[in-house]
């Protein structure tokens, strides 16, 4: 049974952040994601500092505000003439490091320490439940469920938007689409993944899987539908692949999944490239007759 | 008050701000602060697979691992970018979070083996500017050094190839080594700082003081000795400030000196600080200009 819940939430991680990776890519919006996901550890210190306790629906709260903030700081210092790049860098590492200093000042003795929100502990995600209509799931399940109802509900609602507004910006902004509420409801729907998702695997192999399923998908999809399945399912198998192969060595869960990942991402990469060449080959063998 | 080894620590972390204040200008203005970012996430496995390959805990021979690994992934990102459809972000979220998936993976695998011996290596996540020994300090004093005499023995070129690279070509320089020359020189700054302020906090000495730079100064000479000032002082300060109470982090507090300096800049520069900004569109809106 508990090897069950730790299977299950890892999948539900891929799952989650897989579906959430494709319009990141798309939008071009992949270091926001890195950003966002060492900002939520300032969202969460802020939320224990507070509340003083370590409920994880305000933590989730305080993860989401951080989130928001991190979008908007981007987009304020960007738009008064900072470039991007620099813009990210600023904003993230200021936060993270106001993050990691209060950390240490007021919740060292918590188990909210540093290395753990880095790298997660997924094993510990069984001991620790939550009882809601009376069926007894652990916490990490039932914030990962949440976030994961929350991302399909916004896709299905606003998939027209967020395709319009991602591949035409300018054509949706005069045909009346609010781009800019619809650029912070998603910010929003990443700092929502990441911070149900770092109790498992840490903060930043969060980006990981936000990433790396839906750049991988990327490679090989021609429509975007497409890319969803390959992406939650690249998601899902690296979260197994991950889990048993950390089993075997004996070695952090979280960055076995990331390694994975990574693994996926290089092997549909030659693959698609010796495709890429098979197809010019042949083409070419045609036109020579 | 400065008793014995402080003010080593002193000297150490001002130098590693003023080198890498020089180098992060570079980048910054190539547009790669963030790259910046994934290659000092990228020292983790290196110091990792150094140590399982050697069983030392000697500076140089983990300083060289952590190289190593480090210019790899920013040969990672440019193949990706260079030979696949993803853009430069992805391509920077995927191997900053993979690197530092794998990273972990080997970290938990010298941690339980007999040699291990731990914490030593831990302290590359989030560094300890604080508790550095002599030796730890002579090599920081040595690669600093390099660093800054070497941007400065190279200043002009990097010049010509950042502003202009055809004419560079055209005249005959040979861009792509000097191109890798400044990657190296970056790689050395990271793996200078990491042991001071550790893997996350360091792309943050990278980019902060550049763009603080940048909002003050049009040149490139005096935008590299404010940037160099910038960070030599947040570190001299932040260490200062550090070592007054016990449970202050350096490396978190050293950024915060950074972002403060930035914090500063972006209100009050005179050329393109926001107070300038806004007396200038008031006086524009009386009709006086």
């Amino acid at each position: 049974m508990i090897e069950f819940w730790v299977i299950l939430t890892g999948v539900l991680v891929g799952a989650t952040c897989g579906i959430a990776g494709v319009f990141l890519i798309l939008r071009k919006m992949s270091m926001i994601a890195d950003a966002i996901s060492h900002t939520v550890l300032f969202g969460i210190v802020m939320a224990f500092i507070i509340t003083q306790s370590l409920n994880g629906l305000w933590m989730l709260v305080g993860a989401a505000i951080a989130g928001i903030l991190t979008a908007y700081l981007v987009q304020l210092l960007q738009s008064s003439g900072i470039q991007e790049d620099a813009a990210i860098g600023v904003t993230f590492t200021t936060l993270f490091a106001l993050g990691v200093l209060l950390i240490t000042l007021f919740a060292g003795n918590v188990h909210l320490d540093v290395e753990h929100v880095l790298m997660g502990e997924i094993s510990f995600v069984p001991w620790d439940k939550w009882t809601i209509l009376s069926i007894t799931m652990p916490k990490a399940v039932w914030m990962l469920l949440l976030v994961l109802v929350i991302n399909v509900a916004f896709l299905m609602l606003f998939y027209k938007e967020m395709k319009l507004s991602t591949f035409d910006y300018v054509y949706a902004a005069t045909i009346g689409l609010p781009v800019i509420l619809l650029h912070y409801a998603f910010m929003t729907t990443i700092s929502l993944t990441t911070v149900a998702a770092f109790d498992s695997v840490g903060a930043i192999l969060v980006v990981a899987m936000l990433i790396g399923p839906a750049a991988t998908a990327y490679l090989i999809s021609k429509s975007i539908k497409e890319m969803f399945v390959w992406s939650v399912s690249f998601g899902v198998v690296s979260a197994l692949v991950g889990y048993y192969a950390a089993k075997w060595l004996d070695t952090s869960i979280a960055g076995m999944m990331a390694s994975v990942v990574g693994i996926f991402f290089i092997v549909i990469f030659i693959v698609d490239k010796c495709q890429q060449r098979l197809n010019k080959k042949a083409v070419a063998n045609k036109r020579s007759f | 008050m400065l008793a014995g080894n402080l003010l080593w620590v002193l000297i150490g972390t001002s130098l590693l701000g003023i080198a890498a204040g020089i180098t992060g200008t570079f980048s910054f203005l190539q547009k790669q602060s963030l790259v910046g970012d994934a290659a000092a996430h990228a020292t983790l496995p290196g110091i990792a697979i150094a140590f399982l390959l050697t069983g030392q805990k000697e500076l140089p021979v983990l300083m060289l691992g952590a190289a190593i690994t480090s210019a790899l992934s920013i040969y990672c990102i440019q193949w990706i970018v260079t030979y696949s459809k993803l853009k430069a972000d992805a391509a920077i979220g995927l191997v900053l979070a993979v690197f530092f998936g794998v990273g972990i993976v080997l970290l938990t695998i010298v941690n339980r083996s007999p040699l291990g011996n731990q914490s030593g290596l831990n302290d590359f996540i989030f560094g300890k500017a604080a508790a550095m020994t002599k030796s730890d300090l002579t090599w920081l004093f040595m690669s600093a050094i390099i660093i800054i005499a070497v941007s400065l023995f190279m200043y002009k070129e990097w010049k010509l190839i950042i502003f202009d690279p055809v004419y560079a070509k055209g005249i005959g320089l040979p861009v792509e080594a000097l191109k890798a020359c400044l990657t190296a020189l970056i790689v050395m700054t990271i793996v200078t700082g990491i042991q001071a302020v550790g893997v996350i906090l360091m792309s943050a000495l990278l980019i902060i003081p550049a763009a603080s730079a940048k909002l003050w100064m049009k040149r490139l000479h005096t935008m590299l000795l404010f940037s160099g000032i910038a960070g030599g002082l947040a570190g001299i300060v932040g260490t200062f400030i550090s070592s007054l109470r016990v449970g202050l982090s350096t490396g978190p507090i050293i950024v915060l000196c950074a972002a403060s300096i930035f914090f500063i800049s972006y209100l009050f520069s005179p050329k393109s600080g926001q107070l300038s900004k806004y007396r200038r569109k008031n006086k524009f809106q009386q009709g006086e200009v």
